[in-house]
């Protein structure tokens, strides 16, 4: 394999990743706070067709990329009341935002399934750009690729070295304890499920504006299950969601590689397509095998409804 | 200022009342939309809510769509009640479907009979089985969460399902359309009312509802599998087994979609082609939650659901509106149940700030 394809599999691979990583963040975030959310596909299909539309009207992709966010903040407001204003339950909570959100986001893209976007350019950082190999993979990206290293990083701040992670870590470990100390948890808990859904609409807008570019009934195919098993495949430590990420951008793009090359293979296309769901459930297996390793590091309270009794 | 207070025990009114008030809030929530776009919502409410049904063969084709709604919500609302959540009916109705299938295939240009009908039934709960046993064997094991591997089984079964009708399966003298040969009448469910689709299928459901009826009231299984929905630590306590319900919850969710799978089939669709899910799968988990995990609740909560499907398929040809406004009257009917719940255990309250 010569280093041509090497470099473009690496650049394909951080483009895959790159929505699993904001998506997984903001769900990591939500997470820490005591709140599964399982509807990440429907928030990421709202931004899908959010930020599709708004770009194709505007012309503005980052216009597009604000609508995106803003409607998976919204769903993810929906959410944030059934689940912690009326306790409803949260796993079926979150499945019925997913079934909502990609069906809503079906009903309103249709006008738009024939319209394609203008590829929008990437940002091209000098000198470590021309790196060999790496550089145009890492240093010549699409503009939201650096904004995943960035939340990555502020993230990472946030949740062990400011106070502000310190109480949403609290909140997520117990929120009896957080508000016996003067803490609200419930508004924390809506500030951080929020902050899920808007990420989840930041990669959904991803995959419709920079990635493909164009909308598609279906186009987020299970990256949004992806990214929350991503979570839980990383124990809810930022850098391995980072890593994790990656890790299943490379299969879906060296399954699409292989596809698209001329080698002589016999398998059929649609068990090289199924390679990403069954690589999700293997890192599932291996994670989950040790259950001292998931219930050591899962938020004590996660899904459990909280209601202070005051 | 408003606030939520406790019920001193839980309101069995409000369990009863919260399904309706969801409906309620759903239809306020289609008037909204169908103002919204522009429509009459008058007439947006006829062509969706009356016109399906207001003939005989509109009522037959309502139990038609009921069919694999009730079958896959019956046996997910076994699951349910322990905490078992089996999300991937969706994969398990294809692979079920799949496997019919390939009876009805193997069978094809032979002389027919009974057994071909048997068989495919029994391959279709099987199918659906062994795919539901994917999750069931991980949890137990490896206690893996059967939520997300259920669902990525969901996209693994849709993609094989595309292999086999664009290779194994397709219909040779199918100009290479994705799809099998149609099949021939010893392979196809007698139909039950002369002029209509309504075929014996619906029959299988009845039974099944009545069997789920059965075994959640009337079997010390069931039993057991409801006090582990209600109390985990109450049912270890006394010595339940927590996997052999892991397996009756997921296998019985499997085995229903399955056939679901195969009254598709050998319905009304008479092949086996890509499309050969209309999200049933999904749509059985409202249908479960909207009926309280209730047999009876389950009848009348997938006519409703089957009722939204052909009012989508109305609005498409009648109101030009996408078919994918059922998903969206389906999403806000759980949204607002989910919501409308938290009535059976607490009562709003007018209550004086305090100071």
């Amino acid at each position: 394999m010569d280093g041509s394809i090497v470099s473009s599999i690496l650049f394909a691979t951080v483009v895959a990743g790159t929505p699993l990583i904001i998506v997984a963040l903001g769900q990591l975030i939500a997470e820490k706070s005591g709140v599964l959310n399982l509807g990440a596909e429907g928030m990421m299909a709202m931004g899908a067709i959010a930020g599709f539309a708004v770009t194709l009207h505007s012309g503005n992709p980052w216009l597009g990329v604000l609508a995106g966010m803003a409607a998976g903040a919204a769903m993810s407001f929906i959410f944030a009341i059934v689940v912690l204003t009326l306790l409803g339950n949260q796993v079926a909570s979150g499945l019925a935002l997913s079934i909502l959100g990609v069906g809503l986001s079906a009903f309103i893209g249709k006008p738009y399934e024939s319209e394609i976007l203008p590829t929008v350019g990437a940002i091209r950082i000098p000198l470590l750009a021309d790196l060999p190999v790496i550089g145009a993979a890492l240093f010549n990206q699409q503009a939201l690729v650096y904004f995943s290293w960035l939340l990555f990083a502020g993230i990472v701040w946030f949740l062990y070295r400011s106070r502000p992670g310190l109480v949403l870590r609290a909140v997520g470990e117990s929120p009896t304890s957080a508000h016996s100390i003067g803490y609200h948890a419930i508004r924390i808990r809506y500030l951080a499920t929020i902050f899920g859904g808007a990420m989840a609409g930041i990669g959904g807008s991803f995959l419709s504006v920079f990635y493909t570019p164009l909308w598609v009934e279906g186009m987020v195919a299970g990256r949004g299950w992806i990214a929350i098993a991503l979570v839980v495949f990383a124990t809810w430590r930022p850098f391995r969601v980072l890593v994790g990420a990656y890790l299943f951008g490379g299969v879906m793009v060296v399954q699409l590689f292989v596809q698209g090359s001329d080698l002589d293979i016999s398998i059929p296309s649609q068990f090289l397509s199924a390679l990403p769901y069954l690589a999700t459930i293997i890192v599932l297996v291996i994670i989950s095998r040790d259950q001292n390793t998931v219930r050591l590091n899962a938020p004590v309270s996660l899904g459990q409804p909280f209601r202070p009794e005051a | 200022m408003l606030r939520l207070e406790r019920r001193p025990e839980a309101s069995l009114a409000m369990s009863y009342a919260s399904p309706l008030i969801a409906v309620l809030l759903m239809l306020v929530g289609g008037l909204l939309l169908f103002t919204f776009l522009g429509k009459n919502p008058i007439e947006g409410f006829t062509v969706f809510f009356i016109n399906p049904i207001s003939d005989l063969y509109g009522l037959s084709e309502l139990l038609l769509k009921a069919t694999p709604l009730m079958l896959c919500a019956i046996g997910l609302a076994v699951g349910f009640r322990a905490n078992v959540w089996n999300i991937g009916a969706e994969g398990q109705l294809i692979v079920g479907a799949v496997c019919a299938s390939a009876i009805a295939l193997y069978f094809y240009g032979s002389e027919g009979g009974a057994h071909v009908l048997v068989l495919m039934v029994i391959a279709g709960g099987i199918g659906g089985m062994l795919w539901a046993a994917i999750p069931a064997l991980l949890k137990t094991v490896f206690n893996t969460n059967e939520i997300l591997v259920s669902l990525m089984l969901v996209y693994v079964a849709q993609l094989l399902v595309s292999w086999l009708v664009h290779g194994p399966m397709m219909d040779p003298d199918g100009f290479n359309f994705p799809q099998s040969r149609l099949f021939e009448d010893s392979a196809l469910l007698p139909i039950l009312v002369e002029g209509t689709r309504l075929n014996i299928a619906f029959m299988f459901a009845l039974g099944a509802l009545l069997v789920g009826y059965v075994f959640m009231f009337r079997s010390f299984a069931g039993f057991q599998m409801q006090v582990a929905g209600y109390a985990k630590d109450a049912a270890r306590y006394a010595g339940f087994s927590a996997k052999r319900m892991i397996w009756i919850g997921l296998m019985s969710g499997g085995a229903m979609a399955g056939i679901a799978g195969m009254s598709e089939v050998a319905g009304p669709m008479g092949q086996i082609t890509d499309h050969v899910s209309n999200n049933y799968g999904f749509a059985a988990i409202i249908v479960a939650f909207v009926a309280r995990l209730n047999p009876v609740g389950i009848f009348f909560a997938s006519l409703l659901m089957a009722l939204l499907y052909l009012g989508g398929e109305q609005a498409q040809q009648y109101l030009n509106l996408p078919s994918s406004i059922s998903n969206v009257f389906q999403g806000m009917l759980l949204m607002f149940l989910l919501g409308s719940d938290v009535f059976i255990n607490y009562r709003i309250r007018w209550k004086e700030a305090l100071a």
